[in-house]
Order: C-alpha cells, then sequence, then structure tokens
C-alpha cells in the first residue's frame, strides 16, 4: 500500500536517456554539428560566452548544442566547466582603441575621425519574416571595401579633451575577481562591472530601460558603439615583454550622461559604460546605462530609491545562474518543511475553534 | 571522470574552503564568506553542502546522503553519486556507520558520535533576512548583537497566533552570541544541534557562506520566559516501525483522505523494522533484506 519514492537512482537514469532522445529530435532530420551552431546561431554563442565567462566558440556552441538550445542551461555549463580550468595568468587590459572593428556608430556626434560604420547589424532590417530562409538558400556575398586604415579613436577622447566629461582615472590596482573572492559590499566599480558583464542580459536590459523610463532618470546618449576584434596579450616573465595570444570579439559601449554640476565642479557630462564578449550590444548598452545608475554616490547624485541604482539588489540578482538554480530549487522536495508547517497551521486553527466555541474562556 | 581531482574541487580551492570552515569552528556560528565555486549541478540544489563535503573527504570516508531524512531521494541519490564518481569513496545508507554525512532538512534521529561530521545545505544562511533584506545590514546587526529586530518578531507571532510561527528554520543562538540559521530544519531538530559530539558544518553555495558548530557546542532556541520553545511533531507514532519519537512525514495514501504516518528518517525506520518492531500498517519481516 505504501509506496514512498523510492527507485530514485534508475529513475533518474531512464530521464536523462529520454532527454538526450528529445534533444536529438526526429531521426530524419539530420543532426546540428556545433559547427553550424558556431557559425549559424552566432549571437546565441556570444551570449553564452558572455555570461558564462569563458571566450570559447566551440564550447559555447556544444553547450548550446547540449542544452538544446536553452541559453541559460548552456551558460550553466560553460560556468560548470570554467570553474575547473587552471589560471595560467592574466593578460595586459585589452586595448579598444586599437580594435579591428566591423561596427562602430555614435549617436552623440554625425562624423567622427575613423567614420560611423552600421556593420552587421538588424537596426534597419525591417522585421519580416523571410520566407525564402524556409528553404535553402545561398546568400550572395556583400560587398567590399577596403579597410580604412588608421587608428579609430574613442569618441569620448574628443569630449575629454575639452574637458567636458569627466575623466576616468587609470588605476594601479589589480581588480577584484569575484569568481575567485566572495562578493563583500559595498562593491568597487571594477568590480560591478565584472557583475554586470557576467549579469543576465534580460535583468540588465529591465533595469536598463527602467532608468530610461524614469526610475532613477539619467539620460543616457550612446556616445559610442563599437564591436570588433582586440588583441590579447600576455606578459612572459622569461621573455620579458608581451606576446599576443589571442584575438577575440567584444561590444564597447560608452554611455554620455549628464550631470548638473554641483556647488565644487561644473557642469560637465559622465559617462557609463559596458564591455562584453562577441556581439552583443543590447547587453552592452544595457551594462553602460546601469553601471551609470548605479554610479549616484561617487557623483554626489541623490538615491531616488530606484531599483538600477541599488547596488546590492543589483549585484545580488543579476546572475542568472545563481537565480535559475535558487528558483528551480523549489521543485525539490520540501515535504520535511512543508510537514512542519501543516502542523502549525493545524495546532493554530484548532485553538482558534476551540476559542470560539468558548467565547468567556479565550479571555 | 580522472581529469578532475579527488573529489571534483582542485587543491586550492579545498584549501581556500577548509580555510572558511576552519574560521567557522573558532567563531561558532557566524557566517564566513567564501568565494563559493560554480558546481556542476545548480545553485540551490545544495552546492554549498557539495563544497564543504568535498573539501573534508578524505579517501577512507564513508558517505551518507540524505535528503528529507531519505536516502534515496532524488537529490540525495545524485549527490551521493556525484561523490562516488568524483572521490570514489564507500558509501552508505546507514547512519552510525557513516564518517560523513551531508544533509538537506533532517538530522538524522540516531545520536551522531565524535567520529562523524554532518554537513548542512543552506538556502539561505541569514536568520535575518526576512527581517532586513540588506546583506549590509545584517552583518552590522551580528557585528553589534542587535537582534531586536528577531524577539519583535517573535512576539508579533505569539500576539498574533498564540506561538511562535516558525515551523522549520526555527533561529537559535549559539554559545550566547551568533543568532544562526539552522538551515531549513524542523524545530523538531534543533535540540539536536547543542551539545551534538559531531562536527556540524553549514554550507551556502550561493549566498557565498560556510558556518559551524564545532562539537559539544551550547545551541539555544530562541523563545519567551513564559512561550517556552517546543520541539513539535506530528501527534502518531510510525506506521511501519511503531516508533513514537521520531519525526513523521504524512502520506495520502487513498482518494478519501486516507493518511499514514512514517518516519521521515528511513534508515532509522529500517533498522528498527529489521529489529522487529512493527508499527499499525507494517508487515513484519517483509522490509527485511
Amino acid at each position: 500500500m505504501y509506496v514512498a519514492v523510492k527507485g530514485g537512482e534508475r529513475a533518474i537514469e531512464n530521464a536523462h536517456a529520454w532527454l538526450a532522445e528529445e534533444r536529438r529530435g526526429d531521426r530524419a532530420v539530420p543532426e546540428l554539428t556545433v559547427a553550424q551552431i558556431r557559425e549559424q546561431m552566432a549571437l546565441a554563442v556570444n551570449r553564452v560566452m558572455a555570461e558564462g565567462s569563458l571566450y570559447d566558440p566551440d564550447l559555447a556552441a556544444l553547450a548550446i548544442k547540449q542544452a538544446r538550445g536553452d541559453l541559460i542551461e548552456a551558460i550553466f555549463l560553460i560556468r560548470a566547466y570554467r570553474t575547473t580550468l587552471p589560471r595560467l595568468g592574466a593578460s595586459r587590459p585589452v586595448d579598444t582603441a586599437a580594435m579591428a572593428c566591423i561596427r562602430r556608430i555614435s549617436a552623440t556626434f554625425k562624423d567622427a575621425p575613423g567614420g560611423q560604420v552600421l556593420g552587421p547589424t538588424f537596426d534597419y532590417t525591417h522585421r519580416l519574416l523571410d520566407f525564402a530562409l524556409m528553404a535553402e538558400c545561398d546568400v550572395p556575398p556583400a560587398p567590399e571595401a577596403s579597410a580604412t586604415p588608421g587608428p579609430v579613436p574613442h569618441i569620448t577622447g574628443f569630449l575629454n579633451r575639452d574637458g567636458l566629461i569627466q575623466t576616468e582615472a587609470a588605476g594601479e590596482a589589480t581588480p577584484p575577481d569575484l569568481t575567485r573572492e566572495p562578493l563583500e559590499l559595498p562593491a568597487s566599480r571594477p568590480l560591478r562591472l565584472q557583475a554586470l558583464a557576467r549579469g543576465d542580459e534580460g535583468f540588465l536590459l529591465g533595469l536598463a530601460y527602467s532608468t530610461q523610463r524614469g526610475y532613477a532618470r539619467n539620460h543616457a546618449f550612446v556616445g559610442e558603439l563599437r564591436i570588433g576584434t582586440v588583441a590579447v596579450e600576455v606578459d612572459i616573465p622569461e621573455l620579458g615583454f608581451a606576446i599576443e595570444v589571442a584575438e577575440i570579439e567584444l561590444t564597447e559601449c560608452e554611455t554620455v550622461n549628464q550631470f548638473a554640476g554641483s556647488k565644487t565642479e561644473p557642469p560637465q557630462f559622465t559617462r557609463g559604460y559596458g564591455l562584453v564578449f562577441g556581439q552583443t550590444e543590447r547587453k552592452a548598452i544595457s551594462m553602460a546605462l546601469v553601471d551609470r545608475a548605479l554610479r549616484w554616490r561617487e557623483l554626489g547624485e541623490d538615491f531616488l530609491g530606484a531599483a538600477a541604482q541599488d547596488e546590492e539588489f543589483v549585484l545580488s540578482h543579476a546572475d542568472n545562474i545563481q537565480a535559475t538554480g535558487f528558483l528551480e530549487h523549489i521543485k525539490l522536495p520540501h515535504y520535511v518543511d512543508f510537514q512542519s508547517e501543516l502542523e502549525l497551521v493545524r495546532r493554530i486553527r484548532a485553538e482558534a475553534e476551540l476559542a470560539q466555541a468558548q467565547p468567556e474562556a479565550a479571555e | 571522470m580522472n581529469d578532475y581531482t579527488f573529489a571534483y574541487l582542485d587543491e586550492q580551492t579545498k584549501r581556500m574552503i577548509r580555510r572558511a570552515i576552519l574560521k567557522g569552528v573558532a567563531i561558532p556560528g557566524y557566517q564566513v564568506p567564501f568565494a563559493s565555486r560554480e558546481m556542476p549541478m545548480p545553485y540551490g540544489w545544495g552546492t554549498g553542502g557539495v563544497q564543504v563535503t568535498a573539501a573534508c573527504l578524505t579517501p577512507e570516508d564513508v558517505l551518507k546522503v540524505i535528503d528529507q531524512g531519505a536516502d534515496d531521494t532524488t537529490n540525495a541519490v545524485s549527490i551521493r553519486k556525484f561523490f562516488q564518481r568524483t572521490a570514489g569513496v564507500a558509501v552508505t545508507e546507514a547512519t552510525v556507520e557513516a564518517s560523513l554525512i551531508q544533509t538537506r532538512h533532517r538530522i538524522p534521529e540516531a545520536p551522531l558520535t565524535e567520529a562523524q561530521i554532518l554537513v548542512y545545505q543552506v538556502p539561505i544562511p541569514e536568520p535575518l533576512r526576512f527581517l532586513e533584506p540588506r546583506e549590509v545590514e545584517t552583518r552590522r546587526m551580528h557585528a553589534l548583537e542587535d537582534y531586536g529586530l528577531m524577539h519583535v518578531k517573535l512576539y508579533e507571532d505569539i500576539a498574533r497566533h498564540g506561538e511562535i510561527a516558525t515551523a522549520y528554520a526555527y533561529p537559535v543562538k549559539v554559545e550566547g552570541r551568533y543568532v544562526m540559521d539552522p538551515s531549513p530544519i524542523p524545530k523538531f531538530d534543533n535540540p539536536k544541534l547543542s551539545d551534538s559530539p559531531a562536527l556540524q558544518l553549514f554550507g551556502a553555495g550561493r549566498e557565498q557562506r560556510i558556518y559551524a558548530l564545532p562539537p559539544y557546542t551550547r545551541v539555544v532556541s530562541l523563545d519567551f520566559d513564559d512561550h517556552p520553545f517546543v520541539a513539535s511533531k506530528a501527534d502518531h507514532a510510525c506506521d511501519l516501525c511503531g516508533a513514537g519519537d521520531t519525526y513523521l512525514d504524512e502520506v495520502i495514501i487513498d482518494d478519501a483522505g486516507g493518511r499514514m504516518f512514517v518516519c521521515s528518517d528511513t534508515d532509522h525506520c529500517g533498522s528498527r523494522r529489521r529489529a522487529g518492531h512493527v508499527g499499525r500498517l507494517g508487515v513484519p519481516g517483509k522490509e527485511v533484506a
């Protein structure tokens, strides 16, 4: 008569086998290759690399395949793999001013040295389903022009020259790493930026949007958005100089925000900053807006009670792997605790009913 | 799995966790921040407990893993399998045979010994969290031993319900100093926390906290003189083994609201039945392996 939750081990094994079968789907349809995902689902791959904090397009594509397209699950796979990797060293800070840009736009200046480059963007596409893609169709090669030689300086550098935008002093200190040290609050800006760079795109998008709609509004212009590849250099102690070990694709966003000025400082623009692996511009812009909102204290602004200004709120809830784990853990058995609640509620109800039945004894 | 080190975590990480554990042992009930790692199971599934277990395990250990008091619940099976694969340690379902027990939501019924470590999985380590959501604030409150808010909450419970309306994760005070969350064990288990010969370790992975109760630590469940703490359980005996002093699960057995009550500690229940104890609905001998 009594059927407890027995046989957990076999149930788990069978569930895994079923999952594998579902992942494969209809065997009459050819299996996806990791290379196909890497090449044709590149923006999904980028998101998994960014929030997984591991730059490896092949592994990210594998994770997407294994996760059946569930990107948070894929990010989780990458994070769990990343945590087992040894730290061989730290790179020099990447030089985004030397980026080989595939896209570079500014909303604050009509033109600037280096030019505006739209690049491969959805921005001006009409969102009409392209039914031709239902069939396999060859894409004609895009027209090419030779690359513009010369550097592509940061737009905010021009404002900086005139003292119109706040200078960000370079620090000598090694930035903290929240994957190696517990997050302690209040957090420094480098630590906040690290947390935001790993944070959930949807969460940051919602927070950034809330600042635009008036919850700690600080009107942001996209001073510059650039996407492209940068070299990663590592100092080799034996050699005494740095060598290039990799090229990675990054999206960088600098916003230019209003600052009213104070008694001690004249009005000046301020910045928000976003830097994310891969072509991930929604995330980079969101990150810049949230970064700026979190800077209220150092810039002498008021705390308006908005979520995007609240460092502890933002940093504690931005990580989707933490969030999804804790959210989904309520699926696990809780019957011991539920039983204790059940007894408590029954007891309190019994006492209340008794008191109602004997009103004179209640007092 | 040979690509991973013993018990999965690399040695540097284990050292970092052991340092946090030692600090926790030195300051009973104090929540020590530690650089929790991403584990191959989700946050909320016991990553804190798993990391503490990984840092404590030696190849000679005998591991027992329980969830809701039972060895065969799915997550207990999953965690036990994880350590069988990554550490190759011996496992057992018998509380008395285990040198390290990882648990979620229960303390075993059988008394523990000085040779044992009990590792708790902790979801929210901060006992003040639901009174004050900010970590910066709650850490200050612990530092100043400012627990007035907690007493007000307990008092309001009594004013509203006639008793303290907390049935699990019932807050305790450790050696007269830190207020501690005992993890979501039913308050029935709270008395077992105090003066236990075993080392008790608490791991909260997502919240990056480790805390500890060294052996023979005095642990007092918060209460008032006129409303003393009561370790309550269902007012029944186990229907399988007849025990009247164990924590019971209530199981719905038919559409007419029929119920039975069984020990949540499956090992305890099984060994009682093997010793000849039979409850109201138990079948003598049938459960004997």
